[in-house]
């Protein structure tokens, strides 16, 4: 009956343009799950590079996370595409969470080298995953260089882009 | 075990095991309701939609809202506001429509009233009806203390301050209301408890009962008549649905109350947008000032009337205080609209307009309610307070009179 | 009263109306049902709202920014009190804010006699002190000049290096009879046209002000933000803080009230408390709105009013635009849903009727 078919329609026209509604609702509603502009905002940590001893591990936080930091002693070889050079010396600047499930590694200045607690992985003194489970060396934050004696973690700098432009054509080319 | 064989559809799978086709035929497509109805009809339907609204923003304004007394104004007026992303229209949304949905409540309450649609059967619809109306004026009261501006904090205090005037036990209650001796942050989180999970839950089964309180009665019409549903149910299941006087809840109940509320809903959206400030008062974007005292306190316009019933006695009378005098009308005013149906002493199930002396109540019982709220605003100072004392001397008035009016009005009737 | 009785009559017409509306027939019944449920709530809304806060928030003068103290002089003179010093000294101000000054006679003037307590740092005069030393020297941070002569008034500057006291309008917190002595002394024995030199050299000094920075590509909002903070910052957060701005007030609130007796209050959410138009009044004389109140006068010009309080409502209700933007998108979404609901209400019972 043309009656029926045309109720129906009308009934589902209207249950469409209700969606519509509903739809928006839920865009307004998933952006307010979003984080806050403060927090985005917040996620940038300034290191002053010169406090550093060779050798020794530096923990500073960004974003939550523990990011180490070490500067290299001169019987110390940095590893090309990792190791940081701000002024004069090479840093390694690394997020300080094991690859392989997220526990912290602990370092020995003697050894040169990080051993987590959890698995047993090990890393060396540039963050290279040496030993055990962990698949990967210790990832690398965004960091710009300010001057010879400060970065900028969560900010992208340049030397950051190429690092990780050249670590992705590793990657492609293994 | 049931005997259970193999389902031919998804559809024919659930049914066989939840009757979802005998579920929705109880409760939509062979639910009745009377054909001879208006719109006024579709502010239940209307409620439920404005309390969902305010359930969910409520959802995600609890998200970012902090119930601490030095964290509360600022969660709500710079974070919500300002930084959540669409968190001024949650707030807006909530705050506008806890205020307009009492003037449908009232609406709803006013049409039971005027369609004597709480007697003769109803009257278990009109008291869960009546139980929703101060568990929503809690819910209300509570939710406007946690922005912690200064009404919120004056209001709470005020209010609060009332059960003191409660003989023997009235200022210790006050301070185990507070959990503290001023409103302070033991009452805020208190408060937050009770809007948040108890009250709503509350609600939420007042709602579901006072759904199924309609069932047997039946919902009313707007001639008061009483029909045979079963016969009337009967010619619209063969065909006859222009003879029949019932039609069915779904779709074509529903399909009128989704007009209803989405023209509705143009006019509170307008509101949310551009007209809030009747609902979030100026007042309230202060923060709480337990040392000062604003120049001027008032609750939510719904209140008003009640609160013009409290302090409409500002003097001794009989050797009760006034103060005492206002207490017993606050509570009388509460407490009496529930006992309606046994105060309506005529059998007449008719809107107000065909019943010859309860039609002259009802008009004088807006027009007081009216007055009261008007003035409940204004500065209790010289002719105002005057207003307010004779206004709610007729209020309470009315009401010890319908008794004595609906026995003339079964008279006139002749017991019809 | 007059409001009461207007109230009762238009109550009665309403009635009226009410009775002969819900009788004529010919208009559909849930129309008039509508239409009296309608003007009850629009009554009853109009007693509640308008008519409420009318009777609360009593009217009161014009804002005006004329500053020749004509407001003054009335206000005295309503209240019986002797209003010739008051006048005297407001058109002292005005002829000088008429005369035509020296800006490289009054910088000299304004080395000599402002920046010892002053910084103007545009010009190079810095600040000789911490801000807490400053209140502790002198109860109050002394606001920098860099603007001063861009956001503050001819007439207004010249009546405050005359007599600040006066010019501020808060002769009942430093009463001349009074022990009190207001921090900064009034210049009443300089010349009409040195006076006049100081203001033109303010002014001139203001004009070389940059805009101040903003970001690259900041939108027309930021521009204004920022324009509009350099003037708030100059003429209000000595005393005043606004967290909601991360900006802090360089005098204590505790050490506002041992200087003016009242501890200011933070004007994050202003905007909303009190409003444009109260804030408006409010700022051009504290007096007129709130007797007593220890905010002084701060003479900003109508623009540089504007800007300060644009800037509070940035900054306490900064999603105004979003709303605004958002609003009719909105309302034309509802109303297309409720013809679509409309239709399938007819079409359904088109069969019941």
């Amino acid at each position: 009956m043309i009656n029926e078919s045309r109720r129906g329609f009308m009934g589902k026209a209207f249950g469409a343009v209700a969606a519509v509604g509903a739809v928006g609702s839920l865009v307004a509603m998933k952006k307010t799950w979003d984080p806050l502009p403060s927090v985005m905002a917040a996620g940038f940590t300034t290191v002053d590079m010169s406090a550093l001893e060779e050798n020794k591990l530096q923990v500073v936080k960004w974003q939550g996370k523990p990011i180490f930091l070490i500067k290299f002693a001169a019987d110390m070889q940095a590893v090309d595409k990792r190791s940081v050079k701000v002024g004069e010396h090479y840093y390694s600047v690394m997020i300080g969470l094991c690859t392989h499930l997220g526990c912290i590694p602990a370092y020995s200045s003697a050894n040169k080298q990080f051993k987590c607690a959890c698995h047993g992985g090990e890393f060396d003194a540039a963050g290279v995953n040496t030993f055990g489970p962990p698949p990967r060396p210790l990832d690398i934050p965004p960091f710009a260089i300010k001057d010879e004696n400060t970065i900028v973690l969560g900010e992208s700098g340049p030397e950051y882009e190429a690092l990780i432009a050249s670590l992705a054509t590793d990657n492609n080319i293994a | 075990m049931a005997e259970f064989e193999k389902a031919n559809s998804v559809g024919e799978w659930f049914d066989q095991r939840l009757n979802v086709k005998g579920f929705w035929r109880v409760m939509m497509t062979e639910y009745w309701i009377p054909k001879n109805i208006n719109f006024l009809w579709a502010m239940g339907a209307l409620l439920a939609m404005l309390f969902t609204l305010l359930l969910v923003t409520g959802i995600f304004l609890l998200m970012y809202y902090k119930p601490d007394v030095n964290m509360a104004f600022d969660s709500v007026n710079y974070t919500i506001m300002q930084e959540v992303a669409y968190g001024w229209i949650f707030r807006n949304i909530h705050g506008v429509g806890a205020s307009v949905v009492f003037l449908v409540i009232y609406i709803h309450m006013f049409t039971g009233i005027y369609y004597g649609s709480y007697k003769k059967g109803r009257e278990m619809i009109w008291l869960s009806g009546m139980l929703l109306f101060v568990l929503f004026s809690a819910e209300g009261f509570s939710g406007y203390m946690l922005p912690w501006g200064q009404m919120s904090y004056w209001a709470a205090y005020v209010i609060t301050e009332i059960f003191g005037g409660i003989p023997f036990i009235g200022d210790e209650l006050v301070i185990w209301i507070r959990g503290n001796f001023y409103v302070a942050d033991a009452t805020l989180t208190r408060f937050f408890m009770l809007h948040v999970l108890l009250i709503p839950l509350a609600i939420l089964g007042a709602i579901v009962f006072h759904f199924y309180t309609l069932r047997f009665p039946h919902v009313n019409n707007e001639e008061g008549e009483f029909f045979d549903y079963k016969e009337e149910s009967e010619k619209y299941l063969a065909g006859d649905k222009k003879e029949s006087k019932v039609i069915a809840f779904w779709p074509d109940f529903l399909s009128k109350d989704f007009m209803v509320i989405s023209i509705f809903m143009i006019f509170f959206f307008y509101l949310v947008f551009y007209h809030n400030s009747f609902a979030m008062d100026p007042v309230n974007f202060d923060k709480a000032d337990g040392l000062k005292t604003p120049a001027h306190i008032y609750p939510e316009w719904y209140f008003l009337w009640s609160y013009e019933v409290l302090r409409g006695f500002f003097f001794d009378m009989f050797g009760i205080s006034g103060k005492s005098l206002g207490l017993i009308a606050f509570g009388f005013a509460q407490a009496i609209f529930f006992v309606l149906p046994w105060l309506d002493r005529s059998p007449m199930v008719k809107p107000a307009s065909q019943r010859p002396v309860f039609k002259y109540w009802f008009w004088l019982m807006m027009a007081d309610l009216f007055v009261l709220t008007i003035f409940g605003k204004l500065p209790p100072t010289g002719v105002n307070a005057w207003v307010g004392f004779y206004s709610s001397i007729t209020f309470i008035v009315l009401f010890l009179a319908l008794p004595f009016l609906t026995k003339i009005e079964a008279k006139m009737a002749g017991g019809k | 009263m007059f409001s009461l009785v207007v109230g009762l009559v238009v109550a009665v017409v309403l009635l009226v109306v009410n009775i002969v509306f819900s009788k004529l027939s010919f208009i559909p019944k849930e129309f008039r049902i509508l239409t009296i449920i309608t003007i009850m709530v629009g009554y009853v809304y109009w007693g509640f709202e308008p008519y409420a806060h009318h009777e609360m928030h009593p009217h009161v003068a014009e804002a005006e920014y004329k500053f020749d103290g004509s407001n003054d002089v009335a206000a005295l003179e309503e209240l019986g009190a002797d209003a010739t010093e008051t006048k005297a000294f407001w058109t002292r101000a005005v002829s000088i804010g008429s005369l035509k000054g020296d800006a490289t006679a009054g910088a000299d003037l304004v080395a000599a006699n402002c920046t010892a307590c002053h910084s103007m740092e545009s010009e190079g005069y810095p600040k000789l002190m911490e801000d807490a030393d400053a209140v502790a020297a002198y109860g109050v941070t002394p606001p920098d000049l860099s603007i001063a002569g861009r956001i503050y008034d001819a007439n207004y500057l010249a009546a405050f290096i005359l007599n600040p006291v006066k010019a501020m309008h808060i002769e009942h917190k430093y009463p001349v009879t009074g022990s009190k002595v207001f921090p900064m002394p009034g210049s009443d024995w300089m010349s009409d046209q040195e006076i006049a030199d100081m203001v033109a050299y303010l002014q001139s000094a203001a004009k070389k002000v940059p805009a101040p920075e903003v970001e690259e590509g900041a939108s027309d909002f930021e521009i204004a933000k920022a324009n509009n903070k350099q003037v708030f910052e100059a003429a209000c957060v000595r005393c005043h803080s606004m967290s909601y701005a991360g900006i802090d007030a360089h005098t204590s609130a505790e050490a506002i009230a041992t200087y003016i007796g009242a501890t200011p209050p933070d004007l994050s959410q202003y905007i909303r408390s009190r409003g444009a138009e109260y804030l408006h009044n409010f700022i051009n004389d504290p007096q007129r709105k709130l007797a007593g109140t220890g905010m002084p006068r701060v003479g900003l010009t109508h623009d540089a009013e504007k800007q300060v309080v644009e800037y509070m409502e940035q900054i306490g209700d900064s999603k105004k635009q979003e709303r605004e933007a958002l609003g009719p998108i909105v309302l034309i979404y509802l109303t297309i849903l409720a013809v679509f609901a409309l239709l399938w209400k007819k079409q359904i019972w088109k069969k019941l009727h």
